[in-house]
C-alpha cells in the first residue's frame, strides 16, 4: 500500500480496500491461532485520544502489539494538551520522538488531516467528529465480507443517529465501494442534509427501508440527542426505529445484525436481538483487531 | 498638481476617454486633452481609473487584537488593495461602544494617514443586545454607521428601536442579520458538502429568516437599513422584493460570495471558514444575478484578518473570516468584469458610488470635478498570482492565497497624495 496515512474511506481506492481486507483476513486467521508476528518489532505506535473511548483504542493497542511494536498511549487529560499544546504541537512533538504511526481520535472532523499534513509519522484516523471512523467500517466490511463472501448486490440498512454518526459516513462509502446498496434511515431530523450524494439511499420509514435487508447496522443514539429535540422520546424511538426480533422478520432469508457498540439495549436494538444468532457483535470486536493490524502493517510495510 | 492622461475614467454611469487633473486635495479637472505645465504627469494608457474604493465593512482588529491587524497595517492593506476609504466593525476588544473608543479609532486613523478610516460604533453596549449606545455621541466622535457586526442583535423589540434611534441620528445601521439559534454551533454551509466533511453546517434560514425579519422590522419602523455580507439566494429575493415594496434597504455581498463555494472547505482549509459561510453554486448565480440587477448594492470586504496560528488549528477551533482588503478588487474584476457578468461602470457603483451614497460620504465616490482625489488606477490586462505571504495586512489568511486573478492596482492617491502600495 503506497500511502503516508489513512484518514478516510473516501480517500481509499477500492484497491486499497481490497487489500486491507484480504490482509485483514490473514491477521483474522492469525488471531484464531493464537499467533503473533514481528512485522512491526522495533516501531513505534502512538494513540493520541482526544475523545474517550475503551475499546478502539484498546483494539489499536493490541493489535500493535500482536505485530511486535511497542506502543504509547497518550490521553489528553494527563497530557500536555491540558496545559495548552495546540495538535500540531503535539504532533510534532512526537515525530521528535521518532513515533512511527499516530493514532488519532478527536471530536473535530478533519483533525487527522490537519496532524497528518504536519507530521513524518503515519497517522490512522480512529474518529474525527462526525466525519470518519475507517476502521469500523473496515471491521465492519470484514466481518460481512466473511460470512456472505462477496457483497456485491447485498442490501445494506443502516439506521439510527445519521446526522451524528461518522461510522454511517464510512460504512457507507466502505459498502458502496464493496458493490452493495446501502440504505440510511432515520428521522428526518436526524438525517443531515445531502446524505445520498456519498451513494447511498435515505429512507425515514424503517420498516420499508429494512424489507429484504442482508446487514442490519444500527447506531446507538446518544441520551444528549433527545435534549436537542432531535426526536422525542426512547420509547417512541425504539418503536419506530428500534430493531427487534419482530421487525427482522422482514428482513432478507439470509441475514446478519452488527453494531459499532457500545450497545444500548431496548433503545436502538432489543436484547433478544443484541443476543440472537444472527448478531456478530463480537465477531466484530475480534475483527477489529484484525482490520487494525492490517491498516498497521500496510502502512509501515509501504514506507520502509 | 499631478495629471493622469490617457486615462479611461470610470464612473457609475459610464466610462469616459479622458485626461484627470488632481489639484491639492481635490480633483479640478476632468477632460480631454489636458496640458499643465508644472504637474507631475502619469501617463494611464490602457488603464482604468476607479475613484478610490470605499470598503463599508471590515474589521481592523484594534483596539485589543493588534496581533491580527492594527490601524496603520489595516490602512496600508486597504490602500494596496485600492480602498481609499474604509469603515472598520466595532467588534474590537473593548469594543467601539462609545464616543471616546470611537473617537480613538478616528484619531489613530487620521494619525497613519494611509486610508481615509472611519470607524463603525455598536448598537448595543457591550454588543449585549439589550442597551442602546450613545448613538450622537458616537456619531459626533466619528462614528460613520452603527452595527452589531458578529454578534447580532437578537432581540426584534431592540432591533425595532434601534432602527428608530438610528434614524433619529441619521446613522446607517448596518445589520449583520443571523438567527444564532439556528445556526448554533455550525462552521460551514449546511449540504452536502458539510455532510461529506463531518462539519457541522449553518442552514441558510439562519440567515435568510434574520434578513426578512430586519427587512420588515425597518419596513415599518420608516427606517433605513443595510444588510450585510448577504450570501443567500434567499436573501436576495427578499431584499429584492422589499426594494420593489418600496422598503429604504440596500445590502452587500462579499467577493467571497460570487467567487468562491463551500467546495472550499472539502480539505478543511480553515481560511474558507467564514461567516456567513460559503456557499453553493446556486447562491453564487444569485448574488450575480443581484449585482447585475442592482439589488446587491455594495461590495464589501469582510476583511477579517487572524494570525496564522489562530488558523492553524482543528476546524472547529478556528475564527471565522478570510482577509480581504488586498484582493477584493481583483477577485471582482476577474469573475464579474473579465466574464461579462457586470461593466466597469457597475464595479464603481458596487465599490466606490454606492457605499458613499449610503454612508452620506458626499465628497468621493465619483471622478468629477471638485471631487476629493481619492483615485485608484487599475492595469485591467495583466494576471497575476496572489501571494498572500507579502500582503500589508498582518492577516494573511486569505482564501485567495494563489488564485490567479486578473485587475492589478497600479497607483492609488488619497486627496491628492500618491500613495506607496
Amino acid at each position: 500500500m503506497k500511502r503516508k496515512d489513512i484518514l478516510g474511506i473516501k480517500d481509499l481506492s477500492r484497491s486499497e480496500i481490497n487489500e486491507l481486507l484480504s490482509t485483514a483476513n490473514v491477521m483474522r486467521d492469525m488471531i484464531d491461532r493464537s499467533e503473533k508476528s514481528n512485522a512491526l518489532r522495533g516501531k513505534n505506535v502512538t494513540t493520541l485520544f482526544y475523545e474517550n473511548s475503551t475499546r478502539t483504542r484498546n483494539s489499536f493497542e493490541l493489535a500493535a502489539k500482536n505485530l511486535g511494536a511497542s506502543t504509547t498511549s497518550i490521553s489528553v487529560a494527563v497530557s500536555s494538551v491540558q496545559k495548552g499544546e495546540t495538535l500540531v504541537d503535539t504532533g510534532k512533538t512526537l515525530d521528535a520522538l521518532k513515533t512511527d504511526v499516530i493514532i488519532i481520535r478527536h471530536q473535530v472532523a478533519g483533525s487527522c488531516d490537519l496532524l497528518a499534513s504536519n507530521v513524518r509519522a503515519s497517522v490512522i484516523n480512529a474518529g474525527d467528529g462526525m466525519n470518519e471512523h475507517p476502521s469500523q467500517a473496515l471491521l465492519d466490511g470484514l466481518t460481512a465480507a466473511r460470512y456472505f463472501g462477496s457483497l456485491a448486490g447485498k442490501k445494506v440498512v443502516i439506521v439510527g443517529d445519521i446526522k451524528h454518526s461518522r461510522v454511517a459516513r464510512s460504512d457507507v462509502r466502505l459498502f458502496g465501494k464493496l458493490g452493495a446498496e446501502v440504505t440510511v434511515c432515520a428521522p428526518y431530523s436526524l438525517l443531515p442534509d445531502g446524505m445520498d450524494s456519498l451513494g447511498c439511499e435515505v429512507d425515514c420509514d424503517f420498516d420499508r427501508a429494512i424489507a429484504g435487508a442482508n446487514i442490519v447496522i444500527p447506531l446507538r443514539v446518544q441520551k444528549e440527542r433527545m435534549d436537542g429535540a432531535y426526536f422525542s422520546t426512547r420509547e417512541e424511538y425504539h418503536e419506530y426505529y428500534g430493531v427487534t426480533q419482530k421487525r427482522l422478520e422482514l428482513c432478507a432469508d439470509d441475514f446478519i445484525v452488527m453494531h459499532p457498540g457500545p450497545i444500548n439495549r431496548e433503545s436502538e436494538i432489543s436484547g433478544e436481538v443484541a443476543d440472537g444468532k444472527n448478531s456478530m457483535i463480537l465477531e466484530q470486536v475480534q475483527n477489529g483487531v484484525a482490520v487494525r493490524m492490517a491498516m498497521l502493517q500496510l502502512l509501515t510495510d509501504g514506507r520502509d | 498638481m499631478i495629471l493622469l492622461k490617457n486615462a479611461t475614467v470610470v464612473n457609475k454611469d459610464g466610462m469616459t476617454e479622458s485626461d484627470v487633473l488632481m489639484d491639492g486635495e481635490f480633483i479640478s479637472l476632468v477632460t480631454p486633452n489636458i496640458e499643465c505645465f508644472g504637474a507631475e504627469v502619469i501617463d494611464c494608457e490602457g488603464k482604468l481609473v476607479f475613484p478610490g474604493f470605499i470598503d463599508m465593512h471590515c474589521h481592523l482588529r484594534d483596539p485589543g487584537q493588534t496581533h491580527k491587524e492594527d490601524i496603520e497595517s489595516g490602512g496600508r492593506a486597504a490602500l494596496a488593495g485600492g480602498f481609499t476609504t474604509v469603515c472598520c466593525m466595532p467588534n474590537t476588544k473593548p469594543p467601539l461602544d462609545n464616543a471616546q473608543a470611537v473617537g480613538y479609532v478616528r484619531a489613530a486613523g487620521v494619525r497613519s494617514g494611509n486610508a481615509d478610516i472611519f470607524p463603525i460604533g455598536c448598537i448595543t453596549r457591550g454588543q449585549n443586545g439589550d442597551e442602546l449606545c450613545e448613538f450622537g455621541k458616537m456619531k459626533a466622535a466619528g462614528a460613520i454607521a452603527v452595527s452589531d457586526d458578529g454578534v447580532p442583535v437578537a432581540s426584534g423589540a431592540v432591533m425595532f428601536n434601534a432602527l428608530k434611534y438610528a434614524k433619529t441620528f441619521g446613522l446607517p445601521l448596518l445589520s449583520h442579520s443571523e438567527d444564532k439559534s439556528i445556526s448554533a454551533n455550525g462552521v460551514v454551509n449546511a449540504g452536502e458538502n458539510a455532510t461529506a466533511c463531518g462539519l457541522r453546517g449553518i442552514p441558510k434560514a439562519a440567515e435568510s429568516a434574520a434578513v426578512a425579519r430586519d427587512v420588515l422590522l425597518a419596513e415599518e419602523a420608516g427606517a433605513s437599513i443595510h444588510i450585510c455580507h448577504v450570501s443567500t439566494s434567499e436573501s436576495v429575493d427578499i431584499i429584492r422584493s422589499a426594494k420593489r415594496r418600496g422598503v429604504s434597504v440596500t445590502c452587500e455581498t462579499c467577493p467571497h460570495y460570487f467567487a468562491a463555494t463551500d467546495d472550499e472547505i472539502l480539505s478543511y482549509n480553515t481560511n474558507a471558514k467564514i461567516n456567513p459561510p460559503l456557499r453553493t453554486a446556486d447562491d453564487v448565480e444569485a448574488i450575480i444575478e443581484g449585482l447585475a440587477d442592482g439589488t446587491v448594492d455594495v461590495i464589501a470586504t469582510d476583511h477579517a484578518p487572524h494570525h496564522f496560528d489562530e488558523k492553524n488549528v482543528e476546524f472547529d477551533y478556528a475564527p471565522f473570516g478570510t482577509s480581504g482588503l488586498e484582493t477584493a478588487f481583483s477577485v471582482a474584476y476577474t469573475r464579474l468584469v473579465a466574464t461579462d457578468c457586470i461593466k466597469p461602470s457597475d464595479l464603481c457603483r458596487l465599490m466606490s458610488s454606492m457605499p458613499a451614497e449610503i454612508l452620506g460620504l458626499t465628497d468621493r465616490g465619483k471622478i468629477e470635478t471638485g471631487a476629493r482625489a481619492d483615485i485608484v488606477v487599475i492595469d485591467p490586462d495583466t494576471e497575476y498570482t496572489v501571494d498572500a505571504a507579502s500582503f500589508k495586512s498582518k492577516g494573511k489568511n486569505s482564501l485567495f492565497d494563489g488564485w490567479k486573478l486578473k485587475g492589478k492596482i497600479t497607483n492609488v492617491f488619497v486627496k491628492g497624495e500618491q500613495k506607496s502600495i
